[in-house]
């Protein structure tokens, strides 16, 4: 199959970048999307022009490193999916399609399709990890853990990071990122330690990177390729808000902690 | 690096206020205070459709004139939706600084929105639009004041209402902007629970449906006035108090 495709050429965070069109040829439709772009960047460099940057890396749907907006919407027109695991039986022969970077302030474009999601990294290290001993790991029947809770942190834990959320929210909130991790370790014991801490320390994190606010419109739970729920948002402003009221420094003098 | 709300008492608010999740909170709650006084506001206005008493007093008049016996009730009232107003004007005004202006700076050259309502997306000019409305209104129908509603008496509730709507122009913008607040309820009554962190699989369905049917019947609770003022359903003759 053919394609026309436009993509965003853009050669370093500081210039400025803009859509640039390719006609390809040759298209096989059992091609994932990362493979056809590599077709592309195969022909670019033959012609000795610059290949299209993009990330990826297990091309598994399982590191969250690949995605990009296909026509406007993040991760393509196939629900549930990252684009490498995007194939191109979706698209019809002669589409044109057009090719853009996450954008938000949080998300610097460092070149075409690639930003730097290194915002992401410094929540999770303000508070989305747990404190234990290190040494040989305890019998994992000794705390118990009910079903259901396992089974929402599961559904939360299976984010992984890709920032789609981010890209389709209009406001570029991360809350759903944010609330997925929140989510996770709130609901688990071992995650209780730091409950109050970890989602005051992640919420402020997430601010200071310049994330927008939730506004409640679910763009995020549609592009999400793991499927994570809005009800994980509901769940970090319940956190959030019993935190900010109830915390109390250990340190503080007097009283009960 | 990131910083904590600790401390007690105004520290604690300011902080919580300074936060993302804080603001919408306190959006939440002023949104929900706002919202009953909407529901309470259209009950009232529906009693435009009551028959006049047999002493000539329409039942309208005779409202008005209980609220205003009771002025503790009616400044309180109007002292807390005031305070309302203004947290949740200046919280959406910050919040949609930040989502608009600095979160994402460079705009896509495509974006297609998949699942959002039209409602969802439009929060906030739906809510200037509120805005600019309700001060409208308040200067026609409760103030009076004589270069918005030269037709206005004082206390003659009925009187007013059916000649300040009687112009097609003033009935049509009522219309309007009410039909803005219906679609602005549609997405809000059920976002604030959200942004309480309310929310179940099972129920927040339900509270969505709920939701959109409340807007609806806001809408047309609200739109029904005017509409029958304009078609002339509603007359003058009825109050005198
Ligand atoms: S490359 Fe790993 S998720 Fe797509």
């Amino acid at each position: 199959m053919k394609l026309v495709l436009n993509i965003w050429r853009q050669k370093n965070q500081n210039s400025r970048g803009g859509m640039v069109r390719y006609e390809l040829d040759g298209v096989n439709e059992h091609m994932s999307f990362l493979e056809m772009l590599d077709v592309l960047n195969e022909q670019l460099t033959e012609k000795g022009e610059d290949p299209v940057t993009f990330e990826h890396d297990c091309r598994e749907g399982i590191c969250g490193c690949c995605g990009f907006m296909i026509n406007g919407v993040a991760h393509g027109p196939h629900r549930g999916t990252t684009v490498c695991q995007l194939h191109m039986r979706h698209f019809r022969d002669g589409e044109e399609l057009w090719l853009e970077p996450w954008r938000a302030a949080a998300f610097p474009v460092l070149k075409d399709l690639l930003v730097d999601r290194a915002a992401f990294d410094r929540i999770i290290a303000a508070g989305g990890f747990i404190s234990v001993n290190t040494g040989s790991a305890q019998d994992a029947n000794t705390i118990a853990v009910q079903k259901h809770c396992a089974e929402l942190a599961m559904d939360a834990a299976a984010c992984i990071g890709c920032g789609a959320c981010v890209a389709a929210c209009p406001n570029a909130s991360a809350s759903l990122f944010v609330g997925a991790k929140i989510s996770h370790l709130a609901l688990l014991p071992q995650g209780q330690p730091e409950r109050s801490r970890r989602a005051l320390n992640m919420v402020a994190q997430m601010q200071q990177e310049v994330f927008g606010s939730c506004t409640n419109i679910g763009e995020c739970e549609a592009v999400c390729p793991k499927g994570v729920k809005l009800e994980n948002i509901a769940r970090m402003n319940r956190e959030y808000i019993k935190a900010a009221w109830a915390y109390r420094e250990e340190a503080a003098a007097g009283g009960g902690g | 690096m990131s910083t904590m709300a600790v401390g007690g008492g105004l520290t604690r608010s300011a902080s919580f206020y300074d936060s993302v999740i804080g603001k919408k909170a306190v959006m939440a709650i002023t949104g929900f205070i706002l919202f009953g006084f909407v529901l309470v506001h259209m009950a009232g206005n529906l009693q435009v459709f009551l028959p006049v008493h047999a002493n000539g007093v329409h039942p309208l008049d005779e409202y008005g004139a209980k609220l205003r016996a009771m002025p503790p009730l009616l400044w309180g009232a109007r002292i807390v939706l005031l305070v309302a107003v203004i947290l949740h004007f200046v919280a959406a005004i910050q919040l949609s600084l930040l989502n608009k202006r600095q979160a994402r700076p460079q705009r896509y050259v495509k974006l297609a929105p998949i699942v959002s309502t039209y409602a969802s997306r439009t929060m906030i000019w739906g809510g200037l639009v509120i805005f600019f409305y309700v001060i409208y209104h308040l200067l026609h129908l409760t103030i009076g004041a004589r270069f918005v509603n030269p037709t206005f008496e004082e206390g003659h509730v009925y009187q007013n209402l059916v000649s300040g709507l009687q112009n097609p122009v003033v009935a049509i913008f009522y219309m309007i902007a009410n039909i803005v607040l219906a679609i602005h309820l549609y997405h809000g009554i059920w976002s604030m629970f959200q942004s309480l962190g309310i929310a179940h699989p099972r129920y927040t369905p339900i509270l969505k449906r709920v939701s959109a049917v409340l807007a609806w019947v806001i809408g047309i609770g609200f739109c029904s006035v005017p509409l029958a003022v304009l078609t002339g359903f509603v007359k003058m003759t009825g109050g005198n108090l």
